[in-house]
């Protein structure tokens, strides 16, 4: 018998997509079973509690969590969000309901055995809800009381080699795509310079000393699957310089029919035939490529890398050898000044290990931004305040046509003083000399 | 519920203390056959929706089938996922970045009968445990947010929204049988922790009214300068105010002609509360994809400026999305991403297509960049 009568939540454990709802019934009636025993060191009607106070937003349309306040672990300023809700003595369960986030490995690949360890952790000493993951990556556990945390935290680091990951004016926890685990387009090993970046910048994750959040985000090709030019503050993109690789033989075998187009993704509707003129050679967004005599070419030079030829027939071309990383900058949400995508700062730049090109990339750019930044304001913004010139000599990078859609359209061009020969002093009496009063 | 320690001492924090030791390092947790071949992967396919096969250098495949996930999972379905990937893939499994979850295994026969199990598996109301899906041209899962269920500043749900849109669209993530990828994002407010600014079909919680001011506590819960510096458009003044029964106290007074109800202020100072049963509810914004492939990276554009929060089910909500995306399956070629095929026919043509209404609040007012998207031309469409 459930503890709160859930009505509405009732109707969304009809239909197919998977009912959080029955997740969370079923995780309530197992933690009562208790059938293994636990010691369990926050309320055993968490769940219930949590699905009674959510019932509560469904039937009045608002939220009923508060403001976090200050809660963590020794040391740390990130890693634990407090939350508290507003109906305590009706739902003493979540009356505290920290989230913690734990620092996700490259990639989000998992051993079953140390993901039990892990649940085993977080059923002994929290609600047993969790996010797989959250937005920027960690996996989140949701709900703790505030004598757990160091617990927590003490076993996830003695037991398990797993910290915490970022919240707050932090660096947020680093993601990055699958890369070379499983992925033939990988430009860049990004699960290795992720854990590199993670771990290199640990104080940055732990400890908030920024103006505001900062995200690296890790895409190993230009598809960008782990949308880093939308959503980091510094987006590593892979990316390549030279030939595209062409198999002809499988170019006709896709032209021939004999090898469905884009590794199958439209197996579902009849398309019909394959129509490499149509569908590769005429959708080329710089015109580079021609299908002549049964033979593909491609205009390296006119191409600019946007991956559509290749995710069409996968096996017949193949990223170039002379790889590296493309660095954009400054992406965020809407708030506060409206959304902003990446800007392109470095077009090419070397990724391996130990990475130390881009790391000092990072450095002088965060001395700026620490610096100059608002209280709140991220790196995109102070870009914009500041102007993309300011970022430039920062970086000590030369300004290049990549640098830029298009010339500015406004001739309101700044200048410093010494950029003008002879500099802006200038004396009167001697303009007087050859211009009346 | 006796308290259990599990080593750490309150009296000496720092005695044995292990921090900054930073994530697991990912190669403990890869399949044999992915680490084997590391960087030397050479094609894949999708042999049917939901299951995948990568190619390496050496000759080696790896089968991959992927399933939806509420995201908001319990350790019993964490474990569950884990004797699935114990009994058919050596115990080795993944998420990925849209909250799917991924058993790899070296034989087509085996990846066959884990599809099978895989979508055998249900909670007792009938819904999917792991349904096999979101794979190519499709709808994959849904990135989303917290919603009611965690978050202080929602101003709608976000599990519940992501629920019926999926249930409204089930077959569209089984299936392949878009003109591209669909990437679907719900994000329970303007905060947008769910990427839609850039999402094919975007979902944003969204309030309407200004804040609620607190007055008896303001000043004793918040710094009223850090407040006001957080509005983005100044509406926000110091000011002071006399309670009820006389007593005079400093405060904030909002031109609420100013406010855009972005709930910035709120996350400042819990005395400014604004959300609300009949303001809040969600927009719909479309067009938007991170991708570089044919087209730029570009944002989504406003579709529908609100409908109202109707819990349990938001029907409207569900009804809005799946004529979006029947509309674009419909009319759009292959290959074209929605915002994409809304440019190519041009967004005129893409209100009247859609039959959604076009309203001034369709018209962006925010500052600089709403210049750049009236349009300057006589090149239009009747």
């Amino acid at each position: 018998m459930a503890k709160h009568p859930t009505p509405l939540l009732d109707q969304l454990e009809s239909g197919p997509w998977p009912s959080f709802v029955s997740d969370l019934k079923h995780a309530a009636e197992v933690r009562h079973k208790n059938p293994k025993g636990i010691e369990l060191q926050i309320p055993e009607d968490v769940i219930d509690d949590l699905l009674g106070l959510l019932e509560m937003s469904y039937e009045d349309g608002t939220t009923h969590w508060k403001h976090g306040g200050i809660v963590g672990v020794f040391g740390y300023g990130g890693g634990v969000i407090g939350r508290y809700c507003d109906q305590p003595e009706k739902f003493p369960g979540v009356a505290h309901f920290h989230t913690v986030r734990v620092a996700q490995p490259s990639g989000l690949f998992y051993k079953a055995e140390y993901m039990e360890e892990l649940c085993d952790l977080w059923d002994f000493r929290g609600s047993g809800m969790t996010n797989m993951h959250g937005s920027t990556g960690d996996i989140i556990w949701l709900g703790t009381t505030t004598p757990q945390l160091e617990e927590i935290f003490y076993e996830l680091t003695h037991k398990h080699n797993q910290d915490l990951g970022g919240s707050g004016s932090n660096l947020r926890t680093p993601a990055c795509c699958i890369g070379m685990s499983r992925c033939e387009f990988a430009c860049m090993d990004a699960q290795h310079i992720c854990h590199t970046f993670t771990n290199e910048y640990q104080d940055m994750l732990h400890r908030p000393q920024f103006p505001y959040k900062f995200k690296f985000k890790f895409d190993g090709c230009p598809n960008g699957c782990v949308a880093s030019i939308a959503r980091s503050d510094f987006s590593i993109i892979g990316t390549w310089k030279d030939d595209i690789k062409i198999d002809q033989a499988a170019v006709k075998a896709y032209v021939g029919g004999e090898i469905p187009p884009n590794a199958g993704a439209h197996a579902g509707r009849d398309w019909g035939k394959f129509d490499i003129q149509k569908e590769v050679i005429d959708l080329c967004p710089t015109k580079c490529m021609k299908y002549e005599g049964g033979k593909l070419t491609i205009e390296t030079a006119e191409c600019y890398r946007c991956m559509h030829c290749i995710n069409v027939m996968p096996k017949a071309l193949r990223v170039g050898d002379e790889r590296g990383a493309s660095i954009l900058l400054g992406a965020k949400a809407p708030i506060l000044d409206g959304a902003q995508m990446s800007s392109l700062l470095v077009p090419f730049i070397p990724c391996e290990d130990p990475y130390d090109e881009i790391k000092e990339v990072v450095e002088l750019v965060w001395d700026w931004w620490m610096e100059e930044g608002k209280n709140r304001e991220r790196l995109g913004e102070t870009i914009k305040r500041l102007g993309f010139q300011k970022l430039l000599e920062v970086t000590n990078i030369k300004p290049m046509a990549q640098h830029v859609r298009e010339p500015r359209t406004n001739p309101y061009i700044f200048w410093k003083e010494d950029e003008v020969p002879g500099g802006w002093s200038r004396d009167i009496n001697e303009y007087r000399k050859l211009h009346q009063r | 519920m006796a308290f259990v320690s599990s080593g750490y001492n309150p009296d000496k924090p720092m005695e044995d203390r292990i921090s900054d030791i930073g994530p697991r390092f990912y190669k403990e947790f890869l399949p044999p056959v992915l680490e084997k071949n590391y960087g030397k992967w050479v094609s894949h396919e999708i042999l049917e929706p939901g299951l995948l096969v990568h190619e390496a250098e050496s000759g080696d495949k790896v089968y991959t089938v992927r399933v939806g996930s509420a995201r908001l999972i319990s350790t019993e379905l964490i474990r569950e996922a884990c004797a699935v990937a114990k009994q058919y893939c050596d115990g080795y499994l993944r998420w990925t970045t849209r909250n799917n979850i991924e058993f790899m295994t070296t034989s087509l026969e085996s990846a066959k009968a884990l599809k099978a199990d895989l979508n055998s598996r249900k909670f007792d109301k009938g819904s999917y445990k792991f349904p096999v899906g979101g794979t190519g041209a499709s709808v994959s899962n849904i990135v989303h947010t917290q919603g009611w269920i965690h978050c202080h500043t929602p101003a709608t749900d976000a599990s519940g929204t992501v629920k019926i849109i999926m249930d409204e669209l089930f077959e569209e993530f089984t299936n392949m049988r878009m003109p591209a990828i669909v990437r679907v994002a719900v994000a329970c407010c303007l905060n947008m922790c769910g990427a839609c600014h850039c999402s094919d079909l975007a979902v944003v919680g969204f309030h309407r009214k200004p804040p609620i001011i607190d007055h008896e506590y303001l000043d004793n819960m918040c710094e009223i300068p850090l407040a006001i510096a957080s509005c983005p458009t100044g509406a926000l003044k110091p000011g002071k105010t006399e309670l009820e029964g006389g007593k005079k106290v400093n405060t904030i007074l909002v031109n609420n002609d100013r406010c855009m109800y972005c709930g910035n202020c709120y996350t400042m100072c819990p005395s400014l509360p604004l959300s609300d049963k009949e303001g809040d509810g969600v927009i719909i914004m479309v067009g938007g994809k991170v991708s570089n492939r044919i087209s730029m990276p570009k944002f989504s554009k406003v579709a529908v400026a609100f409908i109202p929060n109707e819990p349990p089910r938001w029907p409207t909500l569900a009804k809005v999305c799946k004529k979006i995306i029947e509309v674009y399956a419909a009319e759009a070629n292959k290959y074209e991403r929605l915002g994409d095929w809304a440019e190519r026919i041009g967004w005129e043509s893409f209100f009247k297509k859609t039959e959604l209404e076009f309203t001034h609040h369709l018209i962006d007012d925010f500052r600089d960049p709403a210049y750049f998207t009236w349009r300057q031309s006589t090149n239009f469409k009747f």
